[in-house]
């Protein structure tokens, strides 16, 4: 089995590049605290034998956050060979506050210090080899973005995975050092690598480690006693002490090889940008123009110019192979199944592409550059009125593109809690699939008040907050107060290799999805749409789509929209919003939706009343999202569970609002 | 008794006592929010909420309520 090298570091340190430089992998980077959440392992790179393992920066190894937690089962329950412990240089005193945890842990370790370069430019100067002989192992410093010092480094962390390594943990006061020595006589720790980490943790009352000792009744009552009695001679509880002798050594080690040269441009510089983007008058304005710089090219100029683009080259494609297929003899079933099922479906969403594209790698821009953080700094005090955190605002704005991005970026939220509500959330935001339905409805029904279109987006905000007032006080979402302690990064000017990385991982999920889900869809939709249970190719009102919206209409009798044709328009939206729309042209006898738009609008003039229109345009905004999002929903919940919960609670919400505008609606 | 959010916009304060407990506390902690540390106000969100702070050369940002939690020095503002 191959050896493992863990790569530790808090948030923001240059981990992931490092990572990428040693596996050649696309991980993602980001300038915002915590952007790998899942453990990531991949292949070394030029060596034989050995693996690295990206585990998500940690500040600390308490058992609070979910990174926390991962890194710190990670490292009790599976030995690495040797931890590479990366440090951002510029910001030593916290990162070795982790460190100082590591090596009481006592793998093999190697410290990997990099930013060095912003030590220097901050006239700073930092003694590495004193450094690491106060801490007992191999300090090297690297650029991880530009690939320098990382040979050097793989030479000592393979050298110190053969265990030739003798670790200097912090010594604590002479209080607590005693104290640790009686907890030993007590406990009879076995003399194993963590047993200093062991006794630290007694100390400090971790449930999890208590819940491991064996010893009776009597000896943790006095236990507790020893611990009690230090607490009181210190003047402060366990864990406050330990912390703080952890920084308290932290600043000896520093004041013996760390030089400040009183010029700090990174800090001066950041703090200069923040006085204008975080002020206290201009800081929202100048938000607000960054938000709607980004939609305005991102969603409604180019954007909407390359989607167009995108439509039409798909149109084309699909009436050229037609015309190809026709005049070699290929079936008209096969011609329709391909060029209007899968090309029409796989098409509608593909075209979404470029505009996702240029929308991440605006997000990218962003997050690298550390503005992310200034985001949930500004949009705090607002979301969390109503049950969320300033960093839902971003998976919400993602939103109004598509849902399934926005449902991947809620994963930077640290709290468990805000996030599942916001993953919840996010897709009521009316996302692009559906303005095209909401177009040809405020069209046909309600063509005097241009205000119906654009009241969705107040619909689906509305919902949110409401949603999050009432869900926040619910069993599921009520636990423990979620804080906010938030490192600001120092803002710097991001790498175009990262920010291209991290555009493509995001897109390449979406285009994957299109890929095979939607494919798939539009393939089963076209079936039905087309045969009969007998499998003989019929009109629509004698196909299996019909058969299905018969059986399902009458639960859409009392929503004013129970004909077996809006019944299926509205389930049809499932596979993807785009559907819906779709449906209405099959029905109209349309296949190009753009020529047919008088024709289609008839057809709903027929079927609808403003009311029972109304209440389908709100049944389809806020009703479960299509499949590729409760896919997205599925992965980042990790639950079943919780993924039907929130698909029951969006579509309960839908029929229940829906009801509710077309009983009293149609009364009016 | 004086707490973190007590102290004005550009003053600073030394840290006395974390009052908060569990995962709050450790997190206050962690983040080296420990006794004695020197802490200065840099500026407020614009909503009033939360603060900006700097401490140990790096900023951080953390909200009035979980600011109440920590007891700073009375007289610590002239450093």
């Amino acid at each position: 089995m191959n050896k493992i090298l863990a790569l530790i570091g808090n948030p923001n340190c240059g981990k992931t590049t490092l990572f990428n430089t040693l596996t050649g992998s696309n991980q993602y980077v980001g300038n915002w605290p915590g952007v790998t959440v899942e453990r990531k392992i991949g292949k070394l790179m030029n060596y034989e034998g050995f693996d690295v393992m990206d585990l998500p920066g940690v500040y600390s190894l308490s058992p609070y956050t979910p990174e926390e937690v991962i890194t710190r089962d990670y490292l009790l329950e599976n030995h690495p060979g040797a931890v590479i412990n990366i440090l951002d240089a510029s910001n030593l005193e916290r990162n070795l506050y982790l460190t100082s945890q590591i090596l009481e842990q006592g793998y093999p370790m190697v410290l990997a210090l990099n930013m060095m370069d912003l030590v220097h430019k901050n006239g700073d100067d930092l003694d590495t080899e004193a450094l690491g002989d106060m801490l007992g192992c191999h300090a090297i410093e690297i650029t991880a973005s530009k690939g320098i010092g990382i040979e050097k480094l793989l030479d000592v962390a393979i050298h110190a995975s053969d265990g030739h390594v003798r670790l200097k943990p912090i010594i604590y006061s002479k209080m607590i050092e005693t104290t640790l020595k009686r907890i030993d006589e007590i406990c009879m720790l076995p003399e194993e690598h963590d047993k200093r980490w062991r006794l630290v943790k007694i100390f400090e009352r971790d449930p999890h480690e208590l819940s491991k000792l064996t010893i009776v009744p009597a000896l943790k009552e006095k236990l507790e006693a020893l611990i009690q009695y230090c607490e009181q001679v210190e003047g402060d509880d366990s864990e406050s002490l330990i912390a703080a002798g952890r920084y308290a050594g932290v600043e000896k080690i520093l004041s013996q090889c760390y030089h400040r040269g009183n010029k700090d441009q990174t800090m001066a510089v950041s703090d200069r940008i923040d006085k204008v983007l975080t002020n206290r008058v201009l800081g929202l304005p100048f938000f607000l123009g960054i938000m709607w710089l980004m939609y305005y090219v991102c969603v409604s100029t180019v954007g909407a110019f390359t989607t167009d683009g995108m439509q039409a080259m798909f149109k084309a494609l699909a009436e050229a192979l037609s015309a190809a297929m026709t005049a070699a003899g290929v079936s008209e079933v096969l011609i329709g199944l391909i060029c209007d099922g899968i090309i029409g479906g796989v098409g509608s969403v593909l075209s979404f592409v470029p505009q996702i594209f240029m929308l991440f790698f605006f997000l990218s821009f962003l997050e690298d550059c550390g503005y992310m953080s200034r985001v949930a700094f500004l949009m705090d005090r607002i979301f969390r009125s109503f049950g969320l955190s300033g960093r839902s605002f971003i998976p919400m704005l993602i939103g109004t593109g598509c849902s399934v991005p926005a449902i991947m970026c809620a994963r930077t939220i640290e709290n468990d809690r805000d996030r599942k509500l916001t993953i919840m959330l996010t897709p009521f935001i009316p996302c692009n699939a559906k303005l095209p339905l909401f177009a040809l409805f405020a069209a046909a029904l309600f063509p005097e008040n241009s205000w119906i279109g654009p009241s969705m987006y107040l619909f689906g905000i509305v919902m949110v907050i409401a949603s999050g007032l009432v869900l926040k006080h619910t069993r599921l979402f009520k636990g423990e107060a979620a804080n906010f302690v938030m490192e600001m990064p120092s803002y710097h000017w991001p790498k175009a290799k990262s920010m291209w990385q991290h555009t493509w991982e995001r897109a390449k999920g979406f285009i994957i999805k299109a890929g095979t889900i939607i494919f798939a869809a539009s393939a089963v939709m076209w079936v039905l749409q087309n045969f009969s249970s007998g499998l003989v190719m019929v009109k629509p009102e004698e196909s299996m789509m019909a058969d299905i919206g018969r059986f399902i209409a009458p639960v859409f009798i009392p929503l004013g929209f129970g004909t077996w044709q809006t019944a299926f328009a509205a389930i049809a939206g499932f596979i993807a919003k785009e559907v819906t729309v779709s449906t209405f042209g099959i029905l109209a006898g349309v296949s190009d939706t753009e020529a047919g738009a008088s024709e289609m609008i008839k057809v709903v003039q027929t079927m609808f009343t403003p009311a029972s229109g109304y209440a389908f345009m709100v049944f389809i905004l806020l009703a479960s999202p299509c499949i590729a999002a409760v896919a997205t929903i599925k992965r980042e919940m990790d639950s079943w569970k919780w993924t039907l919960g929130a698909l029951c609670y969006q579509t309960g919400l839908a029929y229940v609002i829906a009801l509710v505008i077309y009983q009293v609606g149609s009364r009016l | 008794m004086k707490t973190l959010n007590d102290v004005p916009v550009g003053g600073k304060a030394r840290i006395a006592k974390v009052l908060a407990v569990g995962a709050l506390k450790r997190r206050i902690v962690d983040m080296g929010l420990t006794k004695g540390t020197l802490v200065e106000v840099r500026r407020v969100a614009p909503l009033g909420d939360p603060l900006e702070i700097t401490l140990r050369n790096y900023n951080l940002s953390i909200r009035k309520a979980d600011a109440k939690n920590i007891v700073v020095e009375e007289d610590a503002g002239h450093e």
